[in-house]
């Protein structure tokens, strides 16, 4: 997909007078954030089951060349070919040229956010093969040709009205805007393609190296029709995404749907291992599974080797109060909200992210609702001590922290620069006691005051305490 | 040097191990690690008794259950069901299942795959999961999958002595009884739905609208 995240700044502007957006996002954050505090609110062992989860993905991780092996070696042994791919545009042609070799002429998809980053439906469209996305929400962003906002409700910016406009010019059936009618009518134009494709392409949410399972989490059963009726099934997904056993699975599917939607358990968990029996009446003969690096073994032994711990869930981004007021497209890639913070910087190059660990008001939220315990603010701070030591931050802004750390590096120089300037900006603040301007920071004050300082430091008020306290002594 | 060789000697540099290659030493490590089939912590509700919170969860997931005293009064339970709701049509069903005698009660069960113009299809499960109201089924040459996802009503029988506390026991009722996974392991929690639109729940998207569960001894 391409990367858009160096216009942060400007698209966020937008995004915060768009009127469409703006009433989306507050619909979404009530039921995003209430439902997963009360999912969460019955499992009682919620702290404990993180920790053991945030353990397993990291045993993972610290061995996963040992875990893909593994993994590789099961799912042949089911009749899997599994594909490697360093890169996006390696991925692509393998998945091509599966489709090519097999004569495929319509591929369906469901959700994949590799799949996106990768930007599989332009690679097999340009060579004549019809991709249909068959999430509800991917499908009504393939009609407005728009990338996903969110990584787990990726039309959560569109409205109703703006659905049913794309759904009378795409199948020119008369317009309705009751949502469950609109459901049923996407329902029906989508029965044709899943029963008429050739192909299914799937992402995995894991991939067991106990089994050689690839495996699904969804909820409208159109992962389960991409990867039962076609007769080859693709699947693409990250190198991380492996996990030892069966029982490492149960565990973390009591984590993601209630961190992701509130849910007590998804609807559907499709663990699909090998290819069909020659008397089995449905499946796909071929299975194939593309493994793709893009950027994912940077990360590995990493100081941000956290991340690789991440199960897509989207809890970050939903409990984010940048997020909550700019929406996933001002991000400009794949991954929006805290996690795209640290992600998109890593996979496309900070040079072309670097707004995006600053955009962060370090409240920790993130963190907090995490399901594996991602440090996430840490990360974030780590990319922002990466971009001052490798100067990619404007001259100012590094100036001013120079200037800063020449300062609070020496505590008397310290001391006695701040009494002056608790002095002034007292003073600054006049009868009033409000400062409503101040020299190069328009920026700040033009949209509010802020109340004048007493005129006396943190420190000068404590020593004086001190020795009143001690005056009055015994 | 292949993308595969590539990528695992990036993953051996990057943690700091020697060679281009996992040891066996590494790759024994990591089955052993497997073989112990070590569980997570449990909630609370995982001790629930498993027939009582099962049916409990699948009406919270907008599944319906009806219960008989025997196997063989299923077929006379889907006749009422499908009489109650006006579904008096043929259903399709699993080869597995075709032993009950459903013409008795009516019924046109038809033996075959489903299709996209079928409105009932009928299975039994594998087991059940209690802790979250959950269908396990696994495909075989009588048991296709297609018959739970394309009808607009899957109707699943489920064995009360079927049905375990976690997903964790249906994993290991699965390992003892089948030794290994089968193509499709498809785990059911209600009738299909989406928020897609508006973040509003709407029941029935390309699966099932309706799960009914008839519950046998």
């Amino acid at each position: 997909m391409q990367v858009k995240s160096m216009h942060f700044k400007a698209t966020s502007s937008a995004k915060l007078n768009d009127a469409v957006l703006q009433t989306a996002l507050k619909r979404a954050k009530g039921k995003f954030v209430d439902g997963r505090a009360a999912a969460v609110a019955e499992i009682d062992a919620w702290e404990d089951i993180r920790t053991h989860a945030a353990a397993l993905r990291d045993r993972v991780i610290a061995n996963l060349d040992a875990y893909l092996i593994e993994f590789e070696q099961n799912a042949v042994a089911r009749g899997a070919v599994v594909h490697w791919a360093e890169t996006a545009e390696q991925a692509n042609a393998i998945i091509v040229k599966i489709a090519q070799d097999n004569a495929v002429k319509i591929a369906t998809k469901s959700k994949s956010m590799v799949s996106e980053e990768i930007a599989l439906n332009d690679a097999m469209e340009a060579v004549g093969i019809e991709v249909v996305e068959t999430d509800l929400g991917e499908y009504i962003l393939q009609l407005a040709h728009e990338p996903p906002s969110h990584i787990v409700a990726p039309a959560v910016h569109k409205s109703k009205e703006e659905v049913a406009d794309l759904f009378v010019a795409a199948h020119g059936r008369p317009r309705l805007t009751d949502i469950p009618a609109m459901t049923r009518e996407a329902r029906e134009v989508l029965r044709s393609k899943f029963l008429g494709a050739d192909m299914g392409i799937s992402g995995a949410n894991f991939v067991i190296a106990e089994t050689g399972t690839t495996l699904t989490v969804t909820n409208e059963g159109n992962a389960d029709l991409v990867t039962t009726v076609p007769r080859i099934h693709c699947v693409v997904t990250g190198i991380e995404k492996v996990i030892p056993t069966l029982e490492d699975f149960a565990t973390l599917i009591r984590l993601l749907p209630r961190s992701a939607t509130g849910q007590s358990a998804a609807n559907y968990l499709t663990l699909t291992t090998g290819v069909k029996a020659p008397d089995e009446l449905d499946g796909p003969e071929q299975m194939h599974v593309v493994l793709i690096d893009a950027g994912r073994t940077k990360l590995v032994g990493s100081d941000m080797k956290e991340m690789l711990r991440c199960i897509r869930c989207g809890a970050c981004m939903n409990h984010c109060p940048v997020y909550q007021n700019v929406g996933g497209h001002a991000y400009g890639w794949v991954y929006p909200g805290p996690m795209g913070s640290v992600l998109t910087p890593t996979y496309v190059g900070i040079e072309n992210a670097g707004d995006l660990p600053n955009a962060a008001t370090f409240c920790g939220e993130c963190e907090v609702v995490c399901p594996v315990k991602i440090p996430l603010p840490d990360l974030m701070r780590k990319w922002r001590e990466r971009q001052f030591d490798q100067a990619l931050r404007p001259f100012g802004e590094r100036f001013s922290i120079s200037v800063w750390n020449a300062f609070a590096t020496r505590p008397a120089l310290y001391a006695a620069s701040t009494r002056i300037a608790a002095r002034v900006a007292s003073w600054w603040g006049g009868k009033e006691r409000r400062i409503t301007w101040l020299p190069g920071l328009d920026g700040w004050t033009d949209g509010r005051d802020m109340p004048a300082p007493a005129g006396k430091t943190f420190r000068e008020l404590y020593s004086a305490r001190q020795k009143l306290a001690a005056r009055h002594k015994p | 040097m292949s993308a595969r060789e590539n990528i695992l000697a990036r993953i051996r540099a990057q943690s700091g191990r020697t060679g281009a290659t996992a040891t066996a030493a590494e790759l024994a490590a990591v089955r052993r690690h497997i073989a112990q089939q070590m569980r997570g912590p449990l909630p609370s509700i995982a001790s629930d008794p498993p027939l009582a919170r099962f049916i409990g969860e699948c009406e919270r997931l907008k599944s319906t259950v009806d219960e008989v005293a025997h196997i063989n009064d299923v077929p006379q339970a889907l006749a009422r069901y499908l009489k109650q709701n006006s579904l008096e049509v043929p259903v399709v069903g699993w080869p597995s299942l075709s032993v009950l005698d459903w013409s008795g009660a009516g019924i046109d069960y038809q033996n075959r795959l489903a299709n996209a113009d079928d409105l009932v299809g009928v299975t039994d499960c594998f087991c059940a999961i209690g802790e979250t109201g959950t269908l396990l089924l696994l495909s075989s040459p009588v048991t296709p999958k297609l018959h739970a996802l394309l009808p607009e009503t899957h109707v699943c029988i489920v064995s009360r002595s079927r049905i375990v506390a976690t997903m964790e026991d249906a994993f290991a009722l699965l390992r003892n009884e089948r030794g290994q996974l089968p193509r499709s392991t498809f785990l059911v929690s209600g009738p299909s739905r989406t928020a897609d639109i508006e973040q509003t729940i709407v029941i029935g998207a390309h699966g099932p609208y309706r799960v009914h569960v008839i519950l046998t001894p």
